[in-house]
C-alpha cells in the first residue's frame, strides 16, 4: 500500500493492557497445559496398579497353571508329580453359588421395595442399615458368622462360609438394584399400565426386565468382591486340604489357599499361590462374561414371545 | 396425503372401506361427567363434563399446568397410579360408568389405548414385541402368526411398515423419535381399542414426524374415538372435530373447532387463542 492508513498510533495506556492481556493469555495457556497434565497422569496411574498385577501375576504365576494345576490335589511339599488346586477352584465355585442362592433373591427383592416403597419408615431404616452392613469390615461378619453358625454346630462348614458371604454381598445388590430400578423411567411403566398390565406384571416384565442389564452389572461386582474375601472364610469354610463338596464340612477356597501358601515358607508354593491368584481373577472373569452372555441373549431384543 | 385447511367439512370425509371391528367391540362413546382430580388435597381438574363423541377427534387445549394432562389419565383411569392422586366424579364409557365400584380399572386400560409426550417403546424388547405389547394381557391370546399378523396391520394403520418390516427383530430404541412414536401407536393400535388418547404425542418430535402423526390422527378417527391433548392450537385446528379449552383447571369451553377458533364465547378463550396469556 502507498498511502499509509490513517490509524492513530496506541497510546500509552492502550499498549499496557495490550501487554497485561498477553499476559492473561500466557498464564491462561500454561494453567491449562498443566492442570491437564495433572489430571491426565491421575488417569494413567488409576490403571497402573491394574495393569501391574496382571503382568505380575502371569509373569509369576503362568508358569506353574497347567493341566494338572485344574484337576490335581495340593500335594505335600517336594512330593514329585503334579500339583493342583482342583478342590479350591471347586470349593470357591461352591462358595459363590452359596451366596448367591441366599443373597441373589434377598439382595434384589429389597432392591424392589426400597424403589417402589422409597420413602415408608421401613425403607429408609432399611436402606440405613444396607449401608451400614456394606461398610462393615469382612473379618467382623466372619466372626458373626462363626458364632452364630459355627460354634452351635461344632464344626465349620461350607454353608457357614456362603452365609457369611451372603451377607456381604446383599447390601451391594440391594443398592444397586434400588438404584437401576428408580433408573427405569416413569413414563415406561405407565406405558405398560396404560396397555392393561396390571402392577405385578409391570414390575417384573417391564421394570425389573429394563433393569436387568444393570443388575447384572452390579451382582457382578459383589460376585467379584466375595470371590476374593478371605477373612470371612477364616473362621467359617476354614479351607480343606483334601477334596470335598459336602456343604456341611470345611471346604477349600482359592484366597485361603493362596493366604496359606503364601505365608508358607517354601519356594514351591509361594509359585503356586501366584498360580491360584491368576486362577482366582480368571475364575471371576468367566462368570463374568458368562453371565453377560446369558444375560444379553435372554433379556435383549428379538426374545420372542 | 395432506393435511386439508383449517378444519375442514368432517361429514364429507369417507367411510372407512371395511369395517374390521369385532361384534362385541364398543362405539367408544365416552362422556366425563362431574370429573374432578386430586393430587393429595389439591384438585387439578375442577368438575368437568364434557361428551367425546365416537369416531370424533376431540383437541384439548390450554395452558401449561391447567390440567389438560390429568383430564386424559382420569380416561383409563391412570391418574389414579400415581401416590396420593384421586378421582371423584363419572366416566362413561359406551353408557358404564368406569370409576363405579368393581370395575376394575386394568380391564378398563385394555379398551382405550395412550400414546405419551415422549416416545415409551420397552427397550427390551423388539419392534415386534413392542407392537404385540398388549396382546399379551388380552383373555384371547393370539397365536404366533395371527401375532404377526396384528403386528403388521397396526405399523400399517401407523404408517411405519415400510420403513421397519425388514427389522422387525431390532430393537425399538435404536429407531428415530418419530419412529419410536409411532410404534407406540401401533402399539396402542394393535389391541385394536375404542378409544385412542394422545397426551402432546407430537411435542418432542420434529416437523416431518409431527406431520405423519397428525396424518395418521387424521386416518385413525374413521375407527375410534380420539382424545388429543397439544399445546400447539394450530395442531388442534388441522385434526380435531371438537376442542375443549382449559384453564386453571376449568374447562372453559367446548365447542366445534371450527367455532372455538373463530367465534369463541368465553372471552378467556378468545385471549388465549389469539395469544394473548399462555
Amino acid at each position: 500500500m502507498t498511502e499509509p492508513r490513517r490509524v492513530s498510533r496506541p497510546t500509552a495506556r492502550q499498549r499496557a493492557v495490550a501487554e497485561r492481556t498477553q499476559g492473561t493469555i500466557l498464564r491462561r495457556r500454561i494453567v491449562n497445559g498443566v492442570m491437564t497434565g495433572v489430571v491426565g497422569l491421575a488417569a494413567v496411574i488409576t490403571t497402573l496398579p491394574l495393569l501391574f498385577i496382571l503382568f505380575h501375576l502371569a509373569k509369576e504365576g503362568a508358569s506353574s497353571i497347567d493341566l494338572s494345576f485344574f484337576t490335581e490335589m495340593p500335594k505335600p511339599v517336594g512330593d514329585p508329580g503334579g500339583r493342583g488346586m482342583a478342590n479350591a477352584i471347586v470349593g470357591t465355585l461352591i462358595l459363590i453359588a452359596i451366596a448367591c442362592g441366599i443373597g441373589l433373591p434377598i439382595g434384589i427383592g429389597a432392591g424392589l421395595y426400597l424403589a417402589d416403597y422409597k420413602a415408608t419408615k421401613l425403607a429408609n431404616v432399611v436402606r440405613f442399615l444396607a449401608d451400614v452392613l456394606s461398610g462393615l469390615p469382612s473379618i467382623v461378619i466372619g466372626i458373626f458368622a462363626w458364632q452364630f453358625l459355627v460354634k452351635p454346630i461344632g464344626h465349620f462348614s461350607a454353608l457357614a462360609g456362603g452365609v457369611a458371604l451372603a451377607a456381604m454381598m446383599i447390601p451391594m445388590v440391594t443398592r444397586t438394584t434400588e438404584e437401576m430400578v428408580r433408573l427405569v423411567p416413569t413414563a415406561l411403566r405407565e406405558a405398560a399400565l396404560a396397555l392393561g398390565y396390571s402392577r405385578a406384571r409391570t414390575a417384573l416384565a417391564v421394570v425389573l426386565r429394563t433393569a436387568t442389564a444393570g443388575i447384572v452389572t452390579g451382582v457382578l461386582v459383589a460376585v467379584a468382591r466375595i470371590a476374593g474375601e478371605t477373612a470371612p472364610l477364616l473362621f467359617t469354610a476354614f479351607g480343606n486340604h483334601f477334596w470335598s463338596v459336602q456343604l456341611g464340612q470345611p471346604i477349600a477356597a482359592l484366597p485361603l489357599q493362596i493366604f496359606t501358601y503364601a505365608i508358607s515358607p517354601y519356594d514351591e508354593w509361594h509359585r503356586l499361590a501366584w498360580a491360584g491368584a491368576l486362577v482366582l481373577i480368571g475364575v471371576v472373569f468367566v462368570i463374568s462374561v458368562a453371565a453377560r452372555f446369558v444375560t444379553r441373549s435372554k433379556v435383549g431384543a428379538g426374545a420372542g414371545d | 396425503m395432506s393435511l386439508p385447511a383449517l378444519s375442514p367439512d368432517r361429514k364429507s370425509a369417507p367411510a372407512p372401506a371395511t369395517d374390521r371391528r369385532s361384534p362385541e367391540r364398543g362405539r367408544g362413546r365416552l362422556e366425563a361427567d362431574g370429573l374432578t382430580a386430586y393430587f393429595g388435597a389439591s384438585a387439578a381438574i375442577r368438575n368437568v363434563s364434557i361428551p367425546l363423541r365416537d369416531r370424533e377427534v376431540t383437541a384439548i387445549i390450554g395452558p401449561s399446568g391447567c390440567g389438560k394432562s390429568t383430564f386424559l389419565r382420569c380416561l383409563n383411569r391412570l391418574h389414579e397410579t400415581i401416590p396420593l392422586a384421586r378421582a371423584e366424579g363419572k366416566v362413561l364409557f359406551d353408557e358404564r360408568d368406569i370409576y363405579a365400584k368393581g370395575v376394575n380399572p386394568i380391564e378398563v386400560r385394555k379398551h382405550i389405548g395412550m400414546v405419551f409426550q415422549k416416545p415409551t417403546p420397552f427397550p427390551t424388547m423388539s419392534i415386534r414385541d413392542n407392537v404385540a405389547a398388549g396382546l399379551r394381557v388380552l383373555k384371547k391370546r393370539p397365536n404366533r402368526s395371527q401375532t404377526d399378523e396384528i403386528v403388521e396391520r397396526a405399523l400399517t394403520r401407523a404408517a411405519l411398515w415400510d420403513e421397519v418390516k425388514d427389522r422387525l427383530k431390532e430393537s425399538a430404541v435404536a429407531l428415530s423419535g418419530g419412529q419410536q412414536q409411532r410404534v407406540c401407536i401401533a402399539r396402542a393400535l394393535a389391541t385394536d381399542p375404542e378409544v385412542l388418547l394422545l397426551d402432546e404425542p407430537t411435542a418432542s418430535l420434529d416437523p416431518i414426524s409431527s406431520q405423519k402423526v397428525e396424518e395418521l390422527v387424521y386416518e385413525l378417527r374413521k375407527d375410534m374415538t380420539i382424545v388429543i391433548v397439544t399445546h400447539n392450537m394450530q395442531q388442534a385446528a388441522r385434526v380435531s372435530d371438537t376442542t375443549g379449552f382449559f384453564l386453571l383447571g376449568d374447562l372453559v369451553e367446548a365447542a366445534p373447532t371450527k367455532k372455538i377458533f373463530t367465534t369463541p364465547s368465553d372471552q378467556r378463550t378468545e385471549a388465549y387463542i389469539t395469544g394473548r396469556f399462555g
